[in-house]
Order: structure tokens, then C-alpha cells, then sequence
């Protein structure tokens, strides 16, 4: 597995009011099926080892986790190298069930953005009300960042983690990296 | 710019997050149809001033296409519900018709 | 003369002084100055050429509403123009210049215009240069241009940047004056979210200026202590250089934020655009003096009364020594007091009323021993570039000269208007109050939230109520119904109680004097950017422009950069005087955002240089980058169009290429060709409605070429499926098709088909795929070493999974060019190594990258078509000899029903053929073919048109592909192809496949 590589290999950006940083490698399942279904539930819990969360929710601990991404939709997170695995067991356990397991972790790129001003840089670019009261740790977010889609959720109380499509992430590292840029911080939250 | 609520997220979100789809409601006329019929389903629209039913998605958020009652002229949103339906359901027509009375859309009023 | 008083100045801080430079000259000013104040404390009251008779013209007012005091500000990458002085805070090293005139503001050439005014009346411009049509190109535009227009357009790129900012909150206050801090307090007791912007630089509006108390404290004060209690308050946020520009549908208002361009050097962006969902607004915007239309209103000198007060007292600034007030309302007897209290003359205050009792500031004024007037108004003014005196007039005459006052300013007021533009921005409406004769906001009709109720509310002297009292009852009842409508809960508290000196009514004076003739009205400025003038204005409604609308497009009152903050309600009081009707009757233009204007920068935000849009790039992007790669933007993707050699053109880089791939081994690729996994038990009978031809009988194992059509009947798509399993196909989809097919698919499982049982995902960024192309294709992945991909082990149209050269990888033999091929999926994570290993294998096959011009070249030698270039959204599978593609077994499918309609049955419609020129020469693309006669627009007719044309290096001549009537008929016939160069190109009609039309080459 030595030959892959993120698409910014690791880019960092700490020179804003904000430290952008690319995130390594992230194991990523897309999992439809019926999230009431037993079936379903068991086979994302199994991979990820947390509870499903619910509309809106991420259950999120280091790099394993779930993702709430539609009312038919998660987001398996789970260590890269752990993916294939995940994936075959899924399947196997969902049998006949209805349902979809795919590997898409190449597909994704993944940035933190950390400091005391992350909100004022993720509200420069995302409409969403980044408000300590109306978004929090726990929550999970897709909306669109400038002119792609993105999706973020909180690592902890001043960090964010997005994740975007590969082919985007100079686009969305530079975009972070503009709206950090010295002396833009709003101090509003 | 309008705001709208995803009946299948919850996220109340800025236009720029939607993508509008046009008239709901519309039946699907395939091989069989007769002339006048397909000539309907694909080119004639409702145009009304006041109360009508739209398709919107949810294109940056969860995907999901679903209906909204909208005034054209107020711009006032009287409900969201989702898509998999043939009518919009009668709580918000009730709803519609405390704010517009004698509204009617096609066949409904 | 205008300058600094010795004393006074509430916002100066006099230590600091401040060099600037204005038209070369380096002038002093002081921390706090506007660039307006600080040019009058250099006696520079002119500072700038009217638009149109380029007369000398002086700063009015004091604040956004200044129409004259338009400057070139900075240099270079910092340029721009048409800045207002008065809302310029100044800073050191300011560099501004003046506008519209040459050579130079004190001697204009284009002044000459003026003297020629009465051969330039309202829609001067449009009856002169109609005649004779040929001069307007290249005589009347080029001369107007020259002579129109403001400020220079910068040359320079813009050296700033800019940003957005999405904001939310409860209560949204637009203006920091006495009304919106009330109205944000009030509000923000509640718990709301509050956010207040005040456009200047300093918090209180007017009110330290006109004064008054609060509760028993002087106002300023209460201003301050106000201010401290706010920022005190975590749920409020207070941002001071932040105008509101528009107020939008579902609460939605633009905050222009200006962060440095009162202090260039510091870092950070130059302005922030706030997008603003608010659950309420507050439009605390205060109100604007009217100026008064007599004869010379625009002689340099002659500025609103209130503003001449906030010179005075804000900024420590005389605007001369000896100024003459002249007004119809008790506020302009504040300014003479004031200027009387600073030591300054006033020699005589002309009041257009005759009051019958004094009111107590006409009383405060003729105790402080000023000489007041009544009855009486301006004839004319005299002077040219500065005021030298007024000639004194009855009101109710014609303009008899009754005597002649030297001077060298004049202060008049005609009133306030409400600033009711975010109040009527969304919708809005207003009426007419004759006490105060203005336009106000009318509360029971408010523009309509998402929940169709009220969203905005005025306050204050924006919503029409004047006294300190009114003014603080009116916020703090606004404030509190503002936090109630967004679900908060007001506690029964009164409002703080004001006290100010009590105000005689008002009297609307539209015309001084009253009976003025006709001499005079040609010297009375309405709008003074764009120089209009009462009879203007009446000459518009003499000629029938009746509608104000109408009135003011003809002639241009309110067109102005300033909008007609200052001439729109004494224009259309004299459109209604000319009409006959009463003002209402006559209504008001539409207010359309912004209130002022903001930059272009702010608009674009973030979106410049590299992230103006975003790029697409695939794992090899960087790779495709160091080796020559000429891009090609496909969507938002970017492709190389061609790997160009050092030495090598464009074109020699495309013909190396596309012979290379016939003769030995080339590797394009192809990540940008969209993936969609289609699971599920109905996902064969989903698939046989979307794609024209039978996808449910495809093997698992096996590969099958599908089309796809939209309901209309028009190819939207197409590519390979690959059946992976019983229930899970792999749909391939044009670059930039896969999020719009994507799209398409969860449409119609969401909303038609929802009970069948499908889900698709798009794994098209999880894979890098390569193609491998040409007769070493084989040899080259069996020196990767790994899966079976012999012909028998992997036949044409078949797919495997396995490894190749230790990357996990799912190899299609599937071809685009004719060649023996293989399409190579690996991780995208891997992809740039797996492309390396290739490139090593390959060096001793002759391996070469090849760009999407070889690409297309080789598929049009093939006779392959392109969606996109074959089809442009009018086109069906029919037209293009796709017959063998639309399943008759089927009983549906997407477009199915379309076909039958009899425009798409027609026999008349274009098809493919293939075209070869006589002479090997390569067709223009897109050119038209022409047939004999015209058509009922007279124009020629058309028989035919080229999508596809090429130089093929390997059969050595030009090539194509066009749409012609009949053209399957017609086989051997040539046709003419007119080129935009003028020359007739002729071609012959053949069989579109041109290369191997066996397909030997693939399928060994």
C-alpha cells in the first residue's frame, strides 16, 4: 500500500488564522440500504464500531466512525487499510438484503481546519450558521463550500473536518487557505 | 433568495443549496400515449399566480428530490413533503387553504 | 473661505496629523477627517465637473448621499474611481484626483457645454445623434464617450482581495444611529441574536450632532453608554463600516463591509460581503435632507444645512465665513445657531414660511441676534466657482430682487426624506405624508417572509418620526416586535424617554421662488451628477413622458452613482406639478439595491485567480502538468489536449500521438469517464428504461456499448456497461457526464420508479483508469505481469478483475480507437504509480501519453461519434445510424414514445455520413452545407452541417463528419461548405468509418 497517496500528499497550510491540514489516507464506505433494517444497522456498527447516528449526526472517534448522509445513505469511516475487509464483511453479512456497500475512500479527500477562528473560515464559504449554539460536535453537515459540495462535521470544539471529492482538493485546500488568510478573522462566534 | 426546508434531512438551507426541478406532479406518459397526451406530459406547465406545487432536490445536501407549495407571488413556502407521492398531502392543503381561500392548482383547491 | 476652526470637531483627534494628496498637491488634514471635511479645511470646496455641462461643482453634503465630491482614489493595483470624499475616511498618503474634466478642474474645456445648455435639453442626446445612422459608430459614440462619463475605468489588475461571510441571526439592525442601538437594545434584551451595521466609522448618526437628552443625559452619552452595554452583550455583534446594500426575498440582506480602506496597510481582505439570513430586519436608516431648487443651487458653496452643521461640529470645519441659511423647516435654524455659537456669520436666514408665531428655535436664533426672514427665498446665486452672494426674492413672487447678500456659503434645507430604500427593497410599500411632505414607510404593508409574514420593520427618522421622543419611542417598539416576531419574549418595558426642542411644521417648497420663470428654472439643479434641471424635467412631461418611470430614464434625474438620493422627491414633485396631480398620483422610481454602490471585488468574493472556478484534476494531473500536457477543459475537468514535445507545435504533437497509438502503444487517461454502480434486484429493468438498448441480458463478465435518451427523445449519454454481478452493474458516462447521470438516474428512481428496488453510487473518483491502446497493448500489460489478458482469457467486450504489476486493478477490453485496447481501473490513490510502472514497461514498446485530440482523431477514423460534437441536444439515435442500438423488444424506455413523434420520424431529418474533401484538405468545423433557393427569413438554404473534422495522419488527408439531408442516400454526391475565410470548401459524401471497417485491428 505504499503507493497511495492522498491527492495533496499531506499539504499543511498553518500561516492563516486558521491551520489548514490535508488528513492522511481515510478509509470511506458508502453503505444504502434501509437504516431501520437490522441487517443494515449491524453491518455499518460491525465496521465501525459505534452507534448509527441519526438525521443530521456523526458518530465519530479518530478514523473509524458513521455518518449520517441521507435517510437511505452512511458514510462507513474506518483505517485505510482496513477498507477491503470492511467491505467484503459487509457484504457478506447483508446477504440478500437490499442493499450497497462500495469502497470510495480513493474518491475522497479529506482537510482539518483548526484554530480558534475555524468557524469564521468555514462561514466565509459555506452557508450554514456556524454559530456555537446551532452547530456542534456531533453534528454532520453536506452543503456546498463556494462551488463544490463538501461535507464537514466537528473533531472537537474549534476543529472541522471536511470532506470533499479527490479531483476538488486544490481547489477546496486553496479556497481554505484564502479564506485564513491573515487578518480576515470576523470574531463574530 | 430563497430559503426551503428538506422534508428528507431536516436541514433548512439557502437556495443555493436546492435545485429547482419544476412542476410536481406530473404523470408520466410513455409508449401507447396518444399524441395530445405525450405532447402534455412533456411540454405543458401550470403557470399560475399564486399557489403552486414545484420539485426541488437536494442537490449539496442529502440528494433527495421533494415538493414544495409556494406562492409565485409572496414567495411564501407552505410546506415541503417528500416526492414519493402523487399528491400533496391534505394537512397542507388544509394549511393552504386557512392562508388562500379558494386557491386551486389543476385538479386541486 | 472654507476652513479649520480652532476648536470643536467631536470626532477629530487633532494630534494626529494626516498628509494626503489631492489633484498633485500635498494638503493636510487631521485622525478623523473625511477626505470631504479635510478639503474643506484646505479651502478646496471645489472638486469636480458636473457629467454632462461640466460645471464647476462643490461638496453638498456629508454623507452617502453626496452626488458631486466623486474622486479618483489610489494608483496602480489600488486604483479606483468614482469614490465619494465625504465617506472617505482618511488615512495617510491618500491619493485622490479629481474627475470629468480637461485639462484641468480649474479650467475645463468641456465647460463650453454650459454655455450651450439651451441647445442641450432633456433627451438631447437621443434626438441629436439619431441622424444620419452611419456617424453613430464611428463620429457620435467615440466623441460621447470621450465627453461622458465620471471616473476612468482602473487598467491595473486589482491588488486587494475579498471575501464573503454567511451570517445568521435573529434580529438584524441596519443602522447605528440613536434608533437602531435603541431598537438593537431593545431586541437584544430578549436573548435574540442581534447584529447592527452602521456604514460610517462611528456610532449615534445624527444625534450628538442635533443633540437633545435621554432620560435626562445629554444624547452623545447615551450614544456611548449605549454602545458599551451592546458590546457587552454575547449575543450581539456590532459592526461599525458595514453598510446594508439590499435587502432580498426570505430575509436575506448584503452587509458591505470595508476593512481597510481606511487603513491600506493593513492585512486581510479589502472588503467582506456579509449574506445575511435574518429572522427580522431592522431598517434604522435614518433620513436625508432635500436640497432646494433655486436658481445657482449648484454653485460650489451653496450644501445642505445639516451637513454644513456636521462639518461644523463633527469635524471642526467652516465651510465659509460668512454663510446664508435658507430653508421651509425649523432644523436648518440648528445649523445657523451652530455656525453662530463657532464664532462664524450668518448674515440672514431666508425662511420660505411665514410662521405665525416664532417657534422656539426661530426664537433661539433672533435672540443670538441672526436676522431671520420670513417669506422670503433665493432668487439666484451668484458666483460661479464659490459662492459670492444670493439676490433675495419673495417666496410667493417670481423673483424680483428685493437685495443682494454678500456670502461665501449657503446652508439650505428642503426637508427630509426618510431613507426608505431597504425598507422597500423586497416589496415594501409606501405613503405619502403631507405634514412632513415625504414619502414613509406604510408598516401594514411590509415586504413577506418564507412564512408570509412580515419581515422588515422600520425605525425612527427612516420610519418617518423626527423628535428625539418619537425617535426612541418608534426603536424601541420596533426592536421589541422584531425579537417577538423571531419567538422571543419582550419584557413590559417602557422606552427611554427623549427630550428635544420642539419643531414648527414644515412647508414644501418645490420651486424658490414660487412663480420662478423660465431663466431661472434653467439655472436649478435637480439632479447635480447628472446635471438635470426643473425644466428638464418639465420639458419631459411637455413631450408626454409622463409615467416617472418614463421621466426620469429621458432625462436621466436619479440615474446618477447616487441614485437620486438627493433629487427624487423634488423631481417628481415637479413631474406632479407639470402633471397636474397630486405627488402620490406620480409615485416614486423602484429602490433597487445596493443603497450605494459596493465593488465588483466584493461580489466576486473568493472566486479569483485560483479559485475563480474550480478545476477538476485528475491523480495524473501533476504528471500530465510536467510533461508537456496542453490542457483542455472538458466540463470542469481539465484533459491534456496534447503532450507537446520541446520543438514540437500543438498540431505535431497530435499527429505524433495519433499515429503512435496505430502503430505501437498509447496510454491516455481516462479518469474523467464517469462510474456509476447500479445495485439491486430491479437494476437490469432500471437500466433497460434508461439506456436504449437491452442492458438486462447483459452477462456478468461481459461489457455492452449503451444510449442513452431523455423523455424529449435527444441523446443526452452514452457508454459502456459492464455487468459485475446479477444484481450490480458499472455504468461508464462521458467526462462531465457522471454527476448529470447521476442526477438523472436518482431522479427517476426518486420520483417516477421510487418502489423499485435500486440504489446507485458514484465511484468515479475512486478509480484512475488507463487506457492502453495499440497493436503492444497486450505485450505492455503482460510486462506489468499479473492477470491472463490473452485474447482468449479476456475477449473484446469483456472485463476482469485482478492484479497487474502488484496493483489490484479491473481491466475492460473495451476500445475507442479501433486498436486493441484495454481500459485499466487501479485505486485513484495508486494511480499516478500505476501510470508510472506503465510508462516504465511501455518505454521499450514505444509507449507515448496521448492527449483527447489523438482521442477524438481516432475515433473519428472509426466513425465513432462523440457526444457532443455529433449530438448537440437535438439529435436521436436515428440520425446518426444508430438503429441497431434501440431495442424493439422492449416495451419501453427513455425516448422510446419520443421517436415516434412525427418530427422525429421524419425522413427529412439529417444523418451521418462521412465527408472527404476533393483535395485531402481538412473541412472547417461546423461549417454549413449549402443547398439552392432561401428560406422564408430569406436566407440561404442549408442541406447539411460538418460535427467532426480532422487531419488524419494515418490515412494522410482530412477527414469528417456531418448531419445531411439524406445524406445515406446520397453516397458519392459533393457538396459546397461555405468557410467563414471566404473560400467554398467542396466534399464528398462517403461512409463514415474510414479506418479498418472490419474492426480486425481491435479484436485480436
Amino acid at each position: 500500500m505504499s503507493k497511495a497517496v492522498t491527492a495533496l500528499g499531506g499539504a499543511v497550510n498553518a500561516d492563516g488564522i486558521a491551520a489548514i491540514a490535508e488528513v492522511p489516507l481515510q478509509g470511506m464506505i458508502t453503505l444504502r440500504g434501509d437504516l431501520a433494517a437490522s441487517a443494515v444497522k449491524a453491518a455499518a456498527q460491525s465496521a465501525a464500531g459505534v452507534a448509527v447516528p441519526g438525521p443530521g449526526q456523526a458518530n465519530c472517534t479518530g478514523d473509524s466512525g458513521l455518518c449520517w448522509m441521507s435517510p437511505d445513505e452512511l458514510l462507513v469511516l474506518c483505517p485505510y487499510g482496513d477498507v477491503s475487509d470492511h467491505v467484503q464483511r459487509m457484504q457478506d453479512s447483508l446477504g440478500d438484503v437490499h442493499a450497497l456497500a462500495v469502497d470510495v475512500s480513493d474518491a475522497r479527500a479529506s482537510f482539518t481546519v483548526t484554530g480558534p477562528h475555524a468557524r469564521d473560515v468555514m462561514a466565509k464559504l459555506a452557508p450554514v450558521d456556524f454559530h456555537p449554539d446551532a452547530f456542534q460536535s456531533g453534528m454532520f453537515r453536506r452543503t456546498r463550500m463556494a462551488q463544490v459540495p463538501v461535507a464537514f462535521w466537528m473533531r472537537d470544539s474549534d476543529s472541522f473536518q471536511i470532506i470533499c471529492f479527490r479531483s476538488q482538493a486544490r481547489y477546496v485546500f486553496d479556497l481554505l487557505s484564502v479564506a485564513a488568510q491573515n487578518g480576515s478573522a470576523v470574531s463574530i462566534f | 433568495m430563497l430559503i426551503l426546508t428538506c422534508p428528507c434531512c431536516g436541514v433548512t438551507g439557502e437556495e443555493t443549496e436546492f435545485h429547482a426541478g419544476g412542476e410536481a406532479h406530473l404523470t408520466r406518459f410513455g409508449p401507447g400515449s396518444t399524441d395530445d397526451d405525450f405532447e402534455s406530459y412533456l411540454f405543458m406547465r401550470e403557470n399560475p399566480k399564486g399557489v403552486h406545487f414545484e420539485r426541488w432536490r437536494h442537490v449539496y445536501g442529502c440528494g433527495k428530490w421533494f415538493h414544495a407549495a409556494r406562492c409565485t407571488t409572496t414567495l411564501e413556502v407552505f410546506g415541503t413533503y417528500p416526492a414519493q407521492t402523487l399528491a400533496p398531502p391534505q394537512e397542507l392543503c388544509d394549511a393552504i387553504s386557512a392562508k388562500r381561500p379558494g386557491w386551486s392548482w389543476r385538479a386541486l383547491s | 473661505m472654507s476652513t479649520r476652526l480652532a476648536t470643536g470637531g467631536r470626532l477629530l483627534n487633532r494630534g494626529d496629523v494626516i498628509r494626503f494628496s489631492f489633484n498633485g498637491q500635498t494638503l493636510k488634514g487631521v485622525q478623523g477627517d473625511t477626505l470631504a471635511s479635510a478639503l474643506l479645511a484646505n479651502d478646496q470646496m471645489l472638486v469636480g465637473r458636473s457629467f454632462k455641462y461640466h460645471r464647476p461643482r462643490g461638496i453638498v453634503a456629508a454623507g452617502p448621499e453626496e452626488p458631486n465630491a466623486l474622486v479618483n482614489l489610489g494608483s496602480e493595483g489600488a486604483f479606483e474611481p468614482n469614490q465619494r470624499a465625504t465617506t472617505t475616511e482618511l488615512f495617510e498618503d491618500l491619493t485622490a484626483t479629481s474627475q470629468n474634466h480637461w485639462p484641468s478642474l480649474e479650467f475645463d474645456v468641456g465647460a463650453i457645454n454650459a454655455k450651450l445648455a439651451r441647445f442641450m435639453p432633456a433627451g438631447f442626446y437621443y434626438k441629436m445623434f439619431i441622424h444620419p445612422r452611419p456617424l453613430w459608430k464611428h463620429v457620435y459614440e467615440p466623441f460621447i464617450r470621450q465627453a461622458a462619463g465620471l471616473g476612468k475605468a482602473p487598467k491595473g489588475r486589482d491588488a486587494d482581495s475579498y471575501e464573503h461571510f454567511y451570517a445568521h441571526c435573529d434580529v438584524l439592525v441596519v443602522g447605528g444611529g440613536i434608533a437602531g442601538l435603541t431598537a438593537a437594545h431593545a431586541a437584544a434584551q430578549t436573548g435574540a441574536r442581534v447584529i447592527v451595521l452602521e456604514q460610517t466609522a462611528h456610532w449615534g448618526g445624527r444625534a450628538p450632532v442635533d443633540g437633545g437628552t435621554v432620560d435626562g443625559l445629554p444624547v452623545d452619552k447615551v450614544v456611548d453608554d449605549l454602545v458599551s452595554a451592546l458590546i457587552d452583550m454575547p449575543n450581539v455583534t456590532l459592526r461599525l463600516r458595514t453598510m446594508g446594500a439590499g435587502v432580498y426575498d426570505h430575509g436575506y440582506v448584503l452587509g458591505y463591509e470595508r476593512l481597510t480602506d481606511h487603513a491600506p496597510e493593513r492585512a486581510g481582505p479589502r472588503h467582506r460581503l456579509w449574506r445575511i439570513r435574518a429572522g427580522h430586519t431592522i431598517t434604522a436608516t435614518g433620513a436625508i435632507e432635500r436640497p432646494l431648487s433655486f436658481a445657482g443651487n449648484d454653485v460650489p458653496g451653496v450644501m445642505l444645512a445639516a451637513s454644513v452643521r456636521d462639518y461644523a461640529v463633527n469635524f471642526g470645519v467652516s465651510v465659509g465665513d460668512r454663510t446664508v441659511v435658507v430653508t421651509n423647516n425649523d432644523d436648518a435654524y440648528r445649523t445657523a445657531i451652530a455656525l453662530n455659537d463657532a464664532g462664524l456669520t450668518v448674515p440672514a436666514i431666508l425662511d420660505a414660511r411665514v410662521l405665525p408665531v416664532d417657534s422656539p428655535l426661530m426664537a433661539a436664533a433672533k435672540t443670538a441676534g441672526i436676522r431671520v426672514m420670513m417669506g422670503h427665498g433665493i432668487a439666484r446665486v451668484m458666483g460661479s466657482k464659490r459662492v459670492t452672494g444670493v439676490a433675495v426674492c419673495a417666496q410667493a413672487g417670481e423673483g424680483a430682487v428685493l437685495e443682494e447678500i454678500a456670502c461665501d456659503a449657503v446652508a439650505m434645507s428642503g426637508g427630509w426624506s426618510p431613507v426608505v430604500h431597504l425598507w422597500s427593497h423586497c416589496g415594501g410599500k409606501l405613503f405619502w405624508d403631507t405634514d412632513f411632505a415625504m414619502f414613509r414607510p406604510d408598516v401594514d404593508k411590509a415586504p413577506l417572509g418564507a412564512d408570509g409574514r412580515a419581515f422588515v420593520s422600520p425605525a425612527g427618522a427612516a420610519n418617518g418620526h423626527f423628535g428625539l421622543q418619537e425617535i426612541l419611542g418608534d426603536a424601541h417598539a420596533m426592536g421589541q416586535g422584531a425579537a417577538r416576531a423571531t419567538g422571543f419574549k419582550p419584557k413590559n418595558t417602557a422606552a427611554p424617554a427623549g427630550d428635544s426642542i420642539e419643531e414648527a411644521a414644515m412647508a414644501p417648497v418645490w420651486l424658490m421662488p414660487q412663480g420662478a420663470g423660465k431663466a431661472l428654472r434653467g439655472k436649478t439643479w435637480l439632479d447635480y451628477q447628472n446635471d438635470v434641471k426643473v425644466s428638464d424635467v418639465q420639458l419631459a412631461a411637455q413631450e408626454g413622458f409622463e409615467s416617472v418611470e418614463h421621466a426620469k430614464r429621458y432625462t436621466t434625474l436619479g440615474m446618477a452613482t447616487d441614485q437620486g438620493k438627493l433629487s427624487n422627491i423634488n423631481g417628481l414633485a415637479i413631474l406632479s406639478d407639470a402633471l397636474d396631480q397630486p405627488i402620490p398620483q406620480t409615485g416614486t422610481t423602484t429602490f433597487r439595491p445596493p443603497y450605494t454602490p459596493i465593488s465588483m471585488g466584493a461580489i466576486g468574493g473568493e472566486a479569483r485567480g485560483d479559485v475563480f472556478q474550480p478545476i477538476r484534476r485528475t491523480p495524473m494531473h501533476d504528471w500530465h502538468d510536467e510533461n508537456g500536457a496542453d490542457w483542455e477543459p472538458v466540463g470542469q475537468w481539465r484533459r491534456p489536449y496534447a503532450y507537446v514535445r520541446s520543438g514540437e507545435t500543438v498540431h505535431d504533437a497530435v499527429m505524433r500521438e495519433t499515429q503512435n497509438v496505430r502503430e505501437n502503444l498509447g496510454l491516455l487517461d481516462a479518469s474523467t469517464l464517469g462510474k456509476l454502480v447500479v445495485k439491486g434486484p430491479d437494476a437490469g429493468k432500471f437500466l433497460d428504461m434508461l439506456y436504449t438498448n437491452m442492458m438486462s441480458t447483459l452477462k456478468p463478465g461481459k461489457c455492452r456499448y449503451g444510449l442513452m435518451c431523455d423523455e424529449n427523445g435527444f441523446l443526452i449519454d452514452d457508454g459502456v456497461v459492464a455487468r459485475i454481478d446479477d444484481q450490480t452493474f458499472l455504468c461508464h458516462t462521458t467526462t462531465g457526464g457522471a454527476e448529470r447521470i447521476h442526477a438523472h438516474m436518482e431522479e427517476w428512481l426518486q420520483t417516477e420508479w421510487w418502489d423499485w428496488q435500486v440504489y446507485v453510487a458514484n465511484v468515479t473518483e475512486q478509480y484512475a483508469q488507463v487506457a492502453v491502446v495499440g497493436p503492444n497493448a497486450r505485450a505492455a500489460l503482460e510486462a506489468m505481469g499479473g492477470m491472463d489478458v490473452s485474447k482468449d482469457a479476456l475477449g473484446f467486450m469483456e472485463w476482469a478483475d485482478g492484479t497487474l504489476g502488484g496493483f489490484d486493478v479491473r481491466a475492460y477490453r473495451i476500445s475507442f480507437s479501433g486498436e486493441l485496447s484495454y481500459e485499466i481501473a487501479v485505486r485513484a490513490s495508486e494511480g499516478q504509480a500505476f501510470w508510472d510502472a506503465l510508462m516504465a514497461v511501455g518505454a521499450a514498446l514505444g509507449v507515448m501519453p496521448y492527449g483527447t485530440e489523438a482521442l477524438h482523431i481516432l475515433r473519428a477514423e472509426k466513425g465513432f461519434i462523440m457526444i457532443g460534437d455529433e449530438t448537440d441536444g437535438t439529435v436521436i439515435p436515428q440520425d446518426l445510424g444508430l438503429h441497431w442500438a434501440l431495442s424493439k423488444k422492449k416495451d419501453d424506455y427513455l425516448g422510446k414514445r419520443a421517436h415516434l413523434r412525427s418530427h422525429m420520424a421524419d425522413p427529412n431529418r439529417w444523418k451521418l455520413v462521412g465527408l472527404l474533401t476533393e483535395d485531402g484538405s481538412v473541412l472547417p468545423d461546423g461549417a454549413y452545407a449549402v443547398a439552392d433557393g432561401t428560406n422564408a427569413n430569406g436566407q440561404r438554404n442549408m442541406q447539411g452541417r460538418v460535427t467532426s473534422s480532422y487531419h488524419s495522419p494515418n490515412l494522410g488527408k482530412g477527414i469528417a463528419m456531418g448531419l445531411v439531408l439524406h445524406g445515406p442516400d446520397r453516397m458519392g454526391e459533393v457538396l459546397a461548405f461555405p468557410g467563414t475565410d471566404g473560400k467554398t470548401y467542396k466534399a464528398r459524401i462517403v461512409d463514415p468509418v474510414f479506418y479498418d471497417p472490419d474492426g480486425e485491428k481491435q479484436n485480436v
